[in-house]
């Protein structure tokens, strides 16, 4: 085959442009590879693959032009799984070598897959630049709060305080929030969802894949063998209606059993959890992902940071901004339009020369 | 008044200098002068890591070496015959190298109580007998420059700065360049500032000028053009011929080229010179740290692009994890390593030859890269293509060893006739290749090419060849994820015997033996090929004997290498490094091998390797 260097002349794209579609929706069958899944019985990771296997053939992409990059981890064996082209890389630098193939090939849909250790810790250098660069890319991170496949050791996003095998006396150094981090490095799309919600992580993908750029969404994960139950209270139905904010783009922010809690701006620019019926609605936060300073989102972010925090999910940032690998192809037209292609027998004899007889 | 002109068949000059002096642009000018009057040239920047250390001290000193002649020249030279030195540093710094007899031109405006303290100077040597070996030349070049622009609507800085085309002016009078390239760049590099054009067009004249009057020059001198093979030619640097061979290749072979680079010296110059030439397709991606530059390089190349990264010795330590990730994966990449001095930050800008064995070894596991070292400057182009034939033609990463001395130094190109460049025909997989038990069609991502062992390479976006590759071993064949032990066994030779059966696609070892009676071969890799050449010839001359052969592969060597060194008595191996070829050679040949290493950041001399080449003829 003949590699598409350039795609069709330029112009703000958006979403998928440059993937080539096809007519017959695949199946989620045809998505499935035939390699035997090594997760643990009862992982949270079983949903997520089950949940992309059925939306990726939702999307109406040829199969061959979808790319899954991982790099080390449990959840980085999710392309063995993906019947699509995949690489099981090295830790932490699945964006820098997604963001080589993105750049070189507009054809594809290229996604990230990883744990938090590969994301917020070994690689985390590559995710804050592939998110300002705002490299095409979709970038998945399965958080657990915990190191799975070496066995249970803490990790950048566990909660201060945490015993595991190499912190016996419990950590002592303060987590990441993913939200927040991928907000402070300007990503202009950043999402989070959880892995038991079949619903919300669709929703989530599918906005992710409308956006052009990088995408990160956050899925929070259960770890059953070594962090069980992390994320309990926002999974149990007594509980989770007051831990969990539910985002949605244009509304006020509202969560609890009937919505009777919502989210304010004080009078200082903090946010504050009040009772809706004390404020009244007019005057809580309304949510808005186009919003042009990451600020707010990142306010929104930092609710569950607290002591009986409450934990937002959803979109908290979509804003356009154009891509990298759309701008680089861009300077890359521009020069052939402006100069001409490339002459290599003129690149070779250009400077000063001379002739000998 | 009429000069006496005097015949010179060969002329070193240094043109020593402050780091803000100009000093490499007075090198650079008077090569390219050098290069249209039809000299063969060899040249040699000299300078520091640092941007502008402190002015007037040692650590500030930039120097620029070029050996010009009219025959084929080897090397920058030793001992300069001439030494420009603009103040009291550079005079203290570069003197000693200077010829017995040799011409000192000296600028005393420079030579202040204060600048000689500086630099440890008790008393003004221009004015004690320190310097009586030498035809001293004291010329107060920064005053006569500023007398020469007075009426110049410049800065009188900017006056004092032109005193650097004021010494050229002087060179070229003195050799009787030809000085249109000199105007002519001068014109270009100032066109938007015409008076400052003008200023540096009147020092170079008014140097010319002083030269033809002053009585402190009595002689001229005269080096006839080389004769060399009949061509357009140019002046090239070695990180350029790099980068045209990275671009020539990408054409060859019709594939994008894709560099993934973190800036480092020596080798940054290839990122700059690439991202110019995105007529051509090239996409440079400065990345966020080295392990990105190669990551993303590869990446590329799972995408079908030439994906290529450039470092030097303190990059390719944090690209081991990936280069061995490639190994595993089969996929092309090209890792150029311009080799400084090490370990750690070690001098930045000076040459060494001491990342071979790191890039023969420095990965964990069984993980064989093979490599290739450009001899010269202009070799670099050449290295280069076959750098990428070997990469795509045998789906593996591929070292190429340059280092600070190639990529800095320069010589004349014959710019080669684009359809003479070899083509680099590829054949990407687009058919399933295997059958399932029920006879289905599939694609096995590891079935072999029988003759080079090379895996199909499958590009995304091939409809019904979606396949899986990784770092975990693979099961022959099929590329599934395997723990077999037997199947680890058997991929573990696969893959080096796939690195070694290259042998069979490479030229044999050349043996420069002009009677076929020597007892001694001098063996060399790299950047040692001028000097070690330089020596031999020097040796000759005498009447000695001695062979010279030069490895360009060193991962495979070639097929005969074993019997090139059988047949001489004793094997001389020079490297700027401890050892590192002679190492393996040993190790591979039980040849016993006499290592003559010297790791001073700077070339070898030619004269200390002709010295090291007698005593092996005396000895065998």
């Amino acid at each position: 085959m003949s590699i598409p260097v350039q795609g069709p002349p330029s112009g703000r794209r958006q979403g998928l442009d440059l993937v080539p579609v096809t007519a017959e929706k695949g199946t989620k069958k045809e998505y499935t590879s035939d390699q035997e899944v090594r997760w643990c019985p009862g992982c949270g990771d079983y949903a997520i693959l089950a949940a992309v296997q059925s939306f990726l053939p939702e999307l109406g992409l040829k199969r061959e032009n979808i790319v899954c990059i991982s790099g080390i981890g449990c959840a980085a064996r999710f392309p063995y799984y993906l019947n699509t082209y995949g690489m099981h890389s090295i830790h932490g630098r699945a964006p820098a070598i997604a963001t080589g193939l993105a750049t070189s090939r507009p054809d594809l849909s290229v996604w990230v897959m990883g744990g938090d250790g590969d994301f917020m810790s070994i690689g985390g250098n590559h995710l804050i630049h592939a998110l300002r660069r705002n490299v095409n890319l979709k970038l998945l991170m399965f958080n657990n709060r915990i190191y799975g496949l070496t066995k249970g050791q803490y990790s950048p996003t566990s909660e201060v305080g945490k015993v595991t095998k190499s912190t016996p006396a419990g950590s002592v150094d303060t987590p990441f929030n993913p939200v927040s981090l991928a907000l402070g490095a300007e990503a202009t799309f950043v999402a989070r969802t959880i892995d038991s919600d079949r619903k919300h992580l669709t929703s989530v993908l599918r906005a992710a894949t409308e956006h052009r750029g990088a995408a990160f969404v956050e899925i929070l994960q259960n770890c059953n063998i070594f962090n069980d139950g992390a994320f309990d209270l926002l999974k149990n139905p007594e509980t989770r209606d007051t831990a969990v904010v539910r985002l949605e783009h244009g509304a006020p922010v509202r969560f609890g059993n009937d919505g009777e809690k919502g989210v304010r701006m004080t009078e200082r620019g903090a946010l504050e959890v009040v009772d809706v019926a004390e404020v009244g609605e007019d005057a809580l936060l309304v949510h808005d992902v186009k919003h042009e300073e990451p600020a707010l989102a990142f306010m929104l972010s930092r609710l569950g940071n607290v002591d009986d925090g409450v934990t937002p999910i959803g979109v908290f940032r979509a804003v356009d901004r154009p891509a990298y690998d759309d701008q680089v192809r861009e300077q890359l037209e521009d020069a052939v339009r402006t100069a001409g292609p490339g002459d290599l027998a003129a690149l070779l004899a250009s400077g000063d020369t001379w002739t000998t007889n | 008044m009429a000069k006496e002109v005097q015949q010179r068949d060969r002329v070193i000059i240094r043109f020593a200098g402050d780091s803000g002096d100009g000093m490499q642009l007075t090198g650079d000018r008077f090569t390219s002068e050098t290069a249209e009057f039809g000299n063969d040239i060899s040249t040699l920047p000299d300078f520091p890591a640092e941007i502008r250390a402190p002015a007037g001290t040692l650590p500030g000193v930039s120097a620029f070496q070029l050996h010009f002649a009219d025959h084929d020249v080897m090397t920058p030279g030793d001992a300069p015959d001439v030494l420009v030195a603009m103040n009291p540093a550079a005079l203290k710094a570069n003197v000693a190298d200077l010829r017995v007899g040799g011409d000192l031109i000296v600028n005393t405006d420079e030579f202040t109580p204060r600048n000689l303290a500086k630099v440890g100077y008790a008393a003004n040597p221009l004015e004690d007998d320190s310097l009586s070996s030498y035809q001293v030349h004291s010329i107060p070049l920064t005053s006569l420059t500023v007398k020469a622009l007075e009426g110049y609507s410049i800065t009188r800085k900017d006056a004092e700065r032109a005193k650097n085309m004021f010494a050229l002016g002087l060179l070229s009078w003195l050799y009787n360049r030809p000085t249109e390239t000199t105007l002519a760049f001068l014109e270009r590099k100032f066109a938007k500032a015409p008076e400052l054009a003008r200023s540096n067009v009147t020092a170079f004249n008014a140097g010319w000028n002083f030269g033809e009057t002053t009585e402190a020059f009595t002689v001229r001198y005269e080096v006839k053009p080389a004769v060399m093979p009949p061509g357009l030619y140019r002046n090239i640097t070695g990180n350029t011929a790099l980068s045209y061979g990275l671009v020539a290749a990408s054409v060859r072979s019709g594939l994008p080229l894709f560099l993934g680079s973190y800036p480092i010296t020596p080798a940054s110059d290839i990122l700059h010179e690439l991202a110019k030439h995105k007529r051509f397709g090239v996409r440079t991606f400065q990345a966020e740290d080295e392990i990105a530059g190669i990551g993303a390089a590869l990446g590329a190349a799972f995408g079908g692009a030439i994906g290529v990264t450039t470092t030097s010795g303190p990059g390719v330590d944090l690209k081991s994890e990936a280069i061995g990730l490639a190994v595993t994966l089969e996929l092309p990449l090209l890792i150029c390593d311009i080799q400084r001095a090490g370990p750690s930050t070690g001098m930045p800008t000076k040459a060494e030859q001491s990342d071979l064995l790191l890039a023969m070894f420095g990965r964990h596991g069984e993980a064989p890269v093979p490599i290739i070292a450009p001899r010269s400057p202009s070799d670099c182009f050449d290295a280069a293509i076959e750098a990428v034939r070997i990469a795509v033609t045998y789906r593996t990463p591929v070292f190429l060893l340059s280092d600070a001395y190639l990529a800095n130094g320069s010589e004349p190109w014959l710019v080669p006739d684009v359809d003479s460049l070899p083509e680099l025909p590829v054949v990407f997989a687009t058919e399933p290749n295997h059958a399932k038990a029920d006879g289905s069609p599939e694609f096995w991502p590891y079935l072999r090419d029988s003759t080079t062992l090379a895996r199909p390479w499958a590009l995304p976006g091939t409809p019904g060849l979606e396949h899986r590759i990784g770092g975990i071993e693979k099961a022959d064949g099929s590329g599934n994820i395997s723990y077999d032990p037997s199947n680890h066994d058997t991929m573990v030779r696969l893959r080096q015997a796939k690195v070694d059966g290259i042998a069979r696609d490479i030229p044999p070892l050349e043996v420069d033996d002009p009677d076929g009676d020597a007892d001694v071969l001098v063996l060399g890799w790299g950047s040692t090929y001028g000097p070690i050449g330089a020596a031999c010839r020097i040796v000759r001359d005498e009447g000695g004997k001695v062979a010279q052969a030069h490895l360009r592969h060193l991962n495979p060597l070639p097929a005969d290498t074993g019997d090139v060194l059988s047949r001489y008595r004793r094997v001389l191996i020079p490297e700027m490094n401890l050892g590192q070829l002679a190492l393996l050679i040993r190790g591979k040949f039980l040849v016993d091998a006499i290592s003559f290493t010297r790791v001073r950041g700077m070339p070898f001399k030619s004269d200390e390797l002709a010295d090291a080449i007698r005593d092996v003829i005396e000895a065998s």
